[in-house]
């Protein structure tokens, strides 16, 4: 056996020649000098995710861990990145809603709402009372299955399986609903500029009403179950402490900035779509940790069944979309045998007795309208913070540019400040009571 | 929009923004106004391209007859006095209390109750640490930072910044602008730590440098990708579908109408 000369590099695996070439002999444990005097460390590094049942979608932190203790968090985020904001600049404005409405997937109704409410101001335009009314109904439904998710997987991640199974259940009623109005579970793409794409089924008022009676018994079970269950307060009560000062330094909204003792809630500070007219109370406590973020979540719950009860009271008859024929969609849609669609007797009468109406069908269906230059910012408060939209128009018919601040997404940057210099398994908790959806955040 | 050219106030199918394929001064909406109202003179139609009709239907399928005609553009001033609300009052304080204001900010404006700063970009930085801890002004917090491209200017990357008051619940937005061949701008991590993501979503989507950042890297796109993918150069790519025998083609690829 024949070494190499002086080899280079001290690390290179000694060879000898064969008949049959160069044959190299890897041997390894060279640890020692690769290390040195860090042998001694438990140094490991995590990497938890992208796939990983408790990273809530597809997340990744990559921790640094010293024994249990984190002492370095970072967040990788953009798995699910779906280039939301530049397909929005290639579709018209009403096209829009059904891009991000898929955003963050857990709020829809939220991110239609907010960007509606932006295209709307560009425009000029109010919608009519009663769909501010729906659309307020709509939020603080979606608002309640949202946070029963919140509950769900939080539930999951810290071991509360039961909690996961009934906050499912639970969400799947409020989810119904959603689906008589909207047509669909997810991605209703119901709120539109001008307005709602169409006016409340019949019976569904009665439904909601039930809903109504329903949801605080199950609400009332999901707090038996977590609130006074001893591991359940182990696992959240003073774990990723966050307060104020570092809520606003990072950029954190809603239920955690709540949970801080700050009661900032933009329906009561900055009212949009008639908030100022509902009677109800912010929720807040100063635990700043993520038992007082369950807290908060949980009084949300009450504070939105209040809304929807008012918000039912407050419908009255009227249009549903703006009276404008430049803006509002043409057809009036309807549900047939194959889903929602165009209603059959507008069909009728563009193609048999109107050509105007034909012609100025096609131009709004295929053209869509103008939206006058400028730039606007909406923000409006979801389940999980200030959901932004910054809206850009050149005065054509497509969006010159989107930016959506979805508050998950600053949330995020919140996981170092609560994660280091606390336990992994606390890690888990911390992320949870975030609460980010990764739909959002990556857009 | 419809047969006949006379839109409705709201959705103008008016000469404004018509064939609007320039984009320039797009954000300047509101001075633009005022300017054209009065002095529509300056609104000459440019020549008609060769082949296009007297009503300029080649160019873009617009038959409302408006299209051969081109809203002349403003040179971005800034809104006139007074604002209205309290953005007088608070441009006046700003100006009282931050010594730079003259070189700092470029133009004032206002436009749907929003109050725009156009600022230079060296000193993003050092206003925004004035207006958050001066007690006038007292913006707490950072709402986010993006980008929007004008590729037909000079400097075609502008930064926009939202910032929000919670002890004044006032919201402001700082716009600056850079040119893609020297894309720098002041970073605000040091004065807003959450700037953080934004500024590196600001990076990976529009290509602008944040000098001062901790780390500006690729947030959302893979580490190892080419280009900026928000401008508007950049192409939203695609694959012709096949539907029932027709081929649809990709988005960008489809007839706009407009």
């Amino acid at each position: 056996m024949t070494t190499t000369d002086n080899p280079p590099d001290a690390y290179q695996a000694s060879s000898r020649e064969t008949t049959e070439g160069t044959v190299y002999t890897v041997t390894g444990g060279d640890w020692d000098t690769v290390l040195g005097a860090n042998l001694d460390e438990e140094r490991i590094v995590v990497n938890m995710g992208p796939q990983h049942p408790s990273t809530h979608g597809v997340l990744r932190l990559v921790m640094e861990l010293d024994g249990e203790t984190v002492t370095s968090a970072r967040t990788v985020i953009g798995y699910l990145h779906t280039g939301i904001e530049k397909n929005l600049e290639y579709r018209n404005w009403v096209q829009g809603v059904t891009f991000v409405t898929r955003m963050d997937y857990l709020a829809p109704i939220f991110n239609e709402t907010a960007y509606s409410l932006a295209v709307e101001k560009l425009l000029g335009i109010e919608p009519p009372e009663r769909a501010t009314v729906i659309r307020v109904l709509c939020m603080e439904l979606n608002r309640i299955s949202s946070h029963l998710v919140a509950f769900a997987t939080g539930g999951l991640e810290l071991g509360a399986l039961t909690a996961m199974t009934n906050a499912f259940r639970e969400r799947e009623l409020v989810l119904d609903v959603l689906e008589m109005i909207t047509g669909l579970r997810m991605n209703h793409a119901y709120v539109r500029p001008g307005g709602v794409s169409q006016d409340l089924p019949a019976g569904v008022v009665e439904k909601i009403r039930e809903l109504l009676e329903i949801l605080p018994e199950r609400f009332t079970g999901l707090d038996k179950m977590l609130t006074g269950n001893p591991i359940w307060q182990a696992r959240t009560q003073n774990v990723a402490h966050l307060d104020v000062q570092g809520c606003l330094a990072l950029g954190v909204t809603g239920p955690i900035l709540r949970s801080a003792g700050l009661a900032w809630d933009l329906r009561k500070t900055d009212p949009y779509c008639g908030y100022e007219n509902y009677d109800f109370d912010v929720a807040v406590t100063t635990d700043a940790d993520c038992w007082g973020r369950f807290l908060v979540r949980k009084q949300e719950l009450y504070e939105s069944l209040k809304i929807i009860e008012q918000a039912l009271d407050m419908l009255s008859p009227g249009p549903i979309m703006v009276a404008d024929t430049k803006i509002a969609w043409p057809a009036q849609l309807a549900l047939g045998s194959d889903g929602l669609g165009q209603s059959l007797d507008h069909v009728k009468k563009i193609m048999g007795t109107s050509m105007e109406a034909l012609i100025h069908h096609f131009k709004l269906v295929t053209e869509g309208f103008r939206v006058p230059a400028g730039q606007v910012y909406v923000g409006i408060e979801s389940p999980r913070g200030e959901l932004g939209v910054h809206a850009v128009s050149d005065g054509g018919t497509r969006p010159y540019r989107v930016h959506v601040r979805d508050p998950s997404f600053a949330n995020l940057q919140a996981t170092a400040a609560m994660c280091e210099g606390g336990m992994l398994s606390d890690a888990i908790a911390a992320v949870a009571s975030l609460d980010p959806v990764m739909g959002g955040v990556d857009r | 929009m419809s047969v006949t050219p006379q839109g409705s106030p709201p959705a103008r199918s008016s000469p404004d923004g018509e064939d609007d394929t320039t984009g320039v001064g797009s954000l300047s909406s509101a001075p633009e106004r005022a300017d054209v109202v009065s002095s529509a003179v300056d609104a000459a139609p440019p020549p008609r391209p060769a082949g296009s009709d007297m009503f300029g239907a080649a160019r873009g399928g617009d038959t409302s007859g408006y299209g051969g005609l081109v809203r002349k553009k403003g040179l971005g001033l800034s809104s006139e006095r007074p604002y209205g609300g309290w953005f007088d009052e608070a441009v006046d304080a700003l100006k009282e209390s931050y010594r730079g204001f003259g070189d700092t900010v470029t133009r004032v404006v206002v436009d749907r109750g929003e109050l725009t700063l156009h600022v230079r970009r060296e000193s993003v930085a050092a206003l925004c640490r004035h207006l958050r801890d001066n007690a006038n002004h007292r913006y707490e917090l950072l709402l986010g930072v993006s980008g929007v491209d004008f590729p037909d200017q000079d400097e075609r990357l502008h930064v926009v910044y939202h910032l929000l008051s919670m002890t004044y619940r006032r919201r402001l937005r700082i716009e600056t602008t850079c040119s893609a061949e020297d894309p720098h701008v002041a970073s605000v991590v040091g004065v807003y730590p959450t700037a953080d993501f934004h500024e590196r979503e600001t990076w990976d989507m529009f290509g602008v440098q944040f000098d001062g950042h901790p780390g500006l890297t690729r947030i959302l796109m893979p580490d190892d990708w080419d280009g900026h993918p928000q401008r508007k150069d950049y192409p939203l790519g695609g694959v012709p579908v096949e539907y029932k025998g027709a081929q649809i083609p990709p988005p960008d690829e489809r007839r706009s109408y407009a």
